[in-house]
């Protein structure tokens, strides 16, 4: 039984499927590439050997050039005549990218658009990442039909038998008219909104069947492309059906007939589905949560990084002349100084003679600064020595604030609406000043203090700084955000914000100045994924240690 | 390789709609596309370069001028023969350099020959065509800042390494990314004309035409081209009908206090979405081949040219193109 016996192997050796996966691309470049994720070692470097020894490399920080050809800038100043370098993207075959998760967006963007073109290459990305966070980056899976995972493969398990000869063209291949549909339900059914997932899956499916010898697409070809190209883009696990055994598969007959003349595959969309089940991921669900945590923070853009003001500097490095590098002139002076005499014998040419090879690159490590948000409870209940102690630890913070470059906010919230009391600054005088005259009484708003901090965090965010919200409260949220004095509406809000806030990826520390722990406080922490602090008849001088013990530092 | 035709793409209706309406109008300014991955939308802007007129320029001049004394000095052409060439549409790629967009020192003259010359970059290029700037969300500052200079004054201004150039680059920006990986600046997002946000579609029938139309275009690229050439003629021969009777179109005095009504209603940020809205209006009134400006055409231009333009509000899952619909409910009935 043909069907039964692919499925254990493919379902158990990963290298198996690895291989299966590098013939299909042989065969039909238009499937893009395939990301491996492995550490660097005997087992990949056999896996790529086997796919193409002539494979070209590219490294995370290739330049333009020498993607895409230009002036060859050495040759050109050497030889004083104009000479052109070929890109890498120009001729047509197979790229390896190694350590494919350090690439940027830039980068990654570069390659998709040239896998878009469809030129025939073929793209392996090397993904050495170590942590759940650092992966390929998406845009760049996105255009590649597999994904394999080789971390627990071993070099035992490898084999290197050659390419089957196949004799059937791709183009010849049928395909029954039910594939199609079958293959979007299936992809629905895992939450793949793509488009990309189902055409390659069809791809692969005609590959499979052209790699066997078949000139008609099987349910066995079907299985195996959908288990490939679909597993790794899964975004939900379907409803396990019940575990009794399925009626006599007919598509076994299929499998051993070669399907001449059926039109239909007849493979019940359960088999297809469960093919492909059996190869998610174990912890699917995990990973969907990491990316989901990656995905508010972008990835490459320039706000994140941009309102870093200062940097330190770092020793220079070899580089070339490009956009907004700064060349160090002593270090490139250094790197140059050996060579003279020598130089100076071969050109022939008096003074000093520095090539591009010499030139070294400024660098500047950056932080980005901090800013703290305090949102502190100034109602009836907190009322004035609340926030007497709140004020008190903003003033301590900012007496810090020089050596660890925290910016200090202040939002009160206290009757009907949120007050920014204190907008971010550094400077000590101003916060005096300001925090002098803070009136206190009223409902608790919380809604509207949280979102008030909402916004000097996005606004913080967008100017560089890494913003944290510290909430000091006592007591339940009693006016929802219009204004109203709606216990249940407030609770609402207040929790609705702090999704807002969790999805924004705001840090965040609750607490609780109550003389007993608020469960209300508990879950609104809970939510927003911050720490909850219980401190009741809190001092300004342990106020702001605990918030510096939990921003660890 | 010819990229897939603009008519075999399936749905995406306000997608094509707005791609049409900048083709009809090119001062309308721009579209942006929001959507997720693998959802056509590069599919989209690179058919769009196939299905646009060809425009009249002179042969081998940098900026494709229209006219023989628009050519710049410092391009050097001898012969000014004007010819037919299709309408450009240049990509803008992420993470390319200022020196590229801009232009700079032809640093290949300067080294084999000694001369100071200008190399023009991608915004000369892009003059009077179409500037794409994929995943543009996450497009670095100093860029951003640059083109938001550029698509304002229609102007490029050269001054570095001594050299002193500037050349008109009037250009449609089209940009597209997916909004869970960044967000645009505010006021980036003004300088796009219109917005769509695209989805994949859900129904099982229209995603397996969608990959049949792909996997057609794929494998049986000649038929498929054949098939659908005839229908991509069909739509620019209505784009250029539509770009004539635009000028004959009558804009009665009630239409404009409609849309100040509205943009007003929804609290938009400055002019520039009363314009839009009236501009997009009228090229769509065009293309649908009426003779006045109607109501029914401000009703279905509002959420393209109005929803990007709305104060963000944190609490509002339903997306401002649903905010602006209500409006649209409320003022114009």
């Amino acid at each position: 039984m043909l069907h039964g016996q692919w499925k254990k192997s493919l379902a158990s050796d990963i290298w198996t499927r690895a291989k299966l996966a590098l013939q299909l691309l042989q065969l039909d470049p238009g499937l893009g590439g395939i990301c491996v994720r492995a550490r660097s070692g005997p087992v990949r470097d056999q896996l790529v050997k086997h796919f193409d020894p002539k494979a070209r490399k590219l490294h995370p920080t290739i330049s333009d050039e020498a993607l895409f050809g230009g002036l060859d800038l050495s040759a050109t100043l050497a030889s004083g005549q104009l000479v052109q370098e070929k890109g890498i993207l120009a001729t047509p075959g197979t790229l390896v990218l190694v350590m494919a998760e350090r690439a940027t967006t830039g980068l990654a963007a570069r390659l998709a658009v040239a896998l878009d073109k469809n030129q025939g290459h073929v793209l392996i990305a090397l993904d050495e990442g170590a942590e759940p966070d650092e992966v390929l980056n998406p845009k760049l899976a996105e255009r590649f039909a597999f994904h394999l995972d080789l971390s627990n493969c071993t070099i035992s398990d490898t084999d290197t038998a050659g390419p089957k000869e196949h004799s059937v063209r791709l183009n010849d291949v049928f395909v029954p008219s039910d594939m199609l549909p079958q293959i979007i339900r299936t992809a629905l059914e895992l939450g793949i909104d793509s488009m990309r997932a189902p055409l390659f899956a069809l791809r692969a499916a005609r590959a499979h069947a052209a790699l066997l010898g078949r000139d008609s697409v099987t349910s066995d070809d079907l299985e195996a492309a959908c288990a490939l190209t679909l597993a790794h883009r899964a975004t939900r696990i379907p409803e396990p059906e019940t575990d009794e055994e399925p009626p006599a598969p007919p598509q076994d007959e299929n499998s051993d007939e070669s399907g001449e003349d059926n039109e239909t595959l007849d493979l019940p969309d359960e088999l297809l589905l469960e093919a492909v089940r059996a190869l998610l991921p174990d912890d699917l669900l995990d990973q969907l949560a990491a990316q989901k945590a990656r995905a508010g923070r972008g990835n490459g853009t320039g706000a994140a990084r941009k309102g870093n003001r200062r940097g330190r500097p770092l020793p220079s490095r070899a580089g070339r002349i490009s956009d907004g590098a700064k060349i160090d002139i002593i270090g490139t002076l250094r790197a140059a100084a050996p060579w003279q005499t020598i130089r100076r014998d071969a050109s022939g040419r008096e003074g000093l003679q520095i090539r591009p090879a010499d030139i070294q690159i400024k660098r500047f490590e950056e932080k980005s600064d901090r800013l703290l948000i305090f949102a502190v409870d100034a109602s009836g209940s907190s009322a004035l020595s609340r926030l007497a102690e709140a004020k008190g630890a903003v003033e301590l913070l900012l007496a810090q604030a020089y050596a660890r470059r925290d910016h200090v906010a202040l939002v009160a919230f206290r009757g009907t609406e949120a007050e920014l009391l204190l907008p971010p600054t550094r400077s000590l005088v101003q916060t005096k000043r300001r925090l002098a005259a803070l009136p206190g009484g009223g409902g608790t708003p919380l809604a509207a203090g949280l979102m008030t901090a909402f916004e000097q965090a996005t606004q913080a965010s967008r100017r560089g700084l890494t913003p944290t919200i510290a909430i000091l409260t006592d007591g339940r949220a009693n006016i929802a955000l219009d204004g109203t004095a709606d216990r249940k509406q407030a609770a609402i809000d207040a929790q609705q914000i702090a999704r807002i806030l969790r999805a924004n990826n705001t840090d965040a520390i609750v607490i609780d100045t109550g003389n007993r722990p608020e469960p209300a406080l508990r879950s609104l922490a809970q939510t927003l994924n911050a720490a909850y602090l219980p401190l009741p008849r809190a001092d300004a001088a342990k106020l702001s240690k605990s918030v510096a013990t939990v921003l660890g530092d | 390789m010819t990229p897939f035709p603009f008519s075999a793409i399936v749905g995406q209706e306000e997608m094509k709609q707005a791609m049409i309406l900048t083709a009809i109008d090119a001062s309308i300014g721009g579209v942006l596309v929001f959507g997720d991955r693998g959802t056509g939308k590069s599919t989209a802007v690179r058919a769009l370069a196939a299905l646009l007129p060809p425009i009249k320029a002179i042969k081998g001049c940098p900026v494709n001028s229209a006219a023989a004394k628009d050519v710049p000095d410092w391009a050097g052409l001898v012969s000014k023969r004007a010819h037919q060439m299709p309408t450009p549409v240049v990509d803008l790629p992420l993470g390319a350099t200022e020196d590229r967009v801009t232009g700079a020192l032809d640093i290949e003259k300067a080294l084999t020959k000694g001369e100071k010359a200008f190399q023009p970059g991608l915004l000369a290029r892009a003059n009077r065509g179409y500037l794409y700037i994929d995943e543009v969300n996450l497009l670095e500052d100093h860029i951003v800042d640059l083109l938001l200079d550029v698509a304002q004054s229609g102007e490029n201004v050269v001054e570095r390494e001594g050299l002193s150039i500037r050349h008109p680059a009037r250009f449609v920006l089209v940009g597209s990314g997916n909004p869970e990986e960044g967000e645009l600046r505010p006021q980036l997002l003004d300088r796009f004309g219109l917005s769509v946000e695209v989805a994949s579609p859900k129904e099982v029938a229209t995603r397996v035409e969608v990959i049949k139309r792909r996997d057609a275009f794929e494998n049986d690229n000649a038929a498929f081209m054949l098939r659908w050439q005839a229908e991509d003629a069909t739509i620019r021969d209505r784009i250029l009908t539509a770009r004539k009777s635009l000028t004959k179109l009558k804009t009665p005095e009630k239409m404009l206090t409609d849309v100040a009504e509205l943009c007003l209603a929804l609290g938009s940020d400055g002019l520039r979405g009363e314009l839009t809205l009236l501009k997009a209006a009228r090229a769509y009134a065009a293309w649908r081949d009426d003779t006045a400006l109607t109501r029914a055409h401000i009703r279905d231009m509002a959420p393209m040219a109005l929803r990007h333009r709305l104060r963000r509000d944190p609490l509002d899952e339903a997306g401002s193109g649903t905010r602006v619909a209500r409006t649209v409910e409320e003022v114009l009935g």
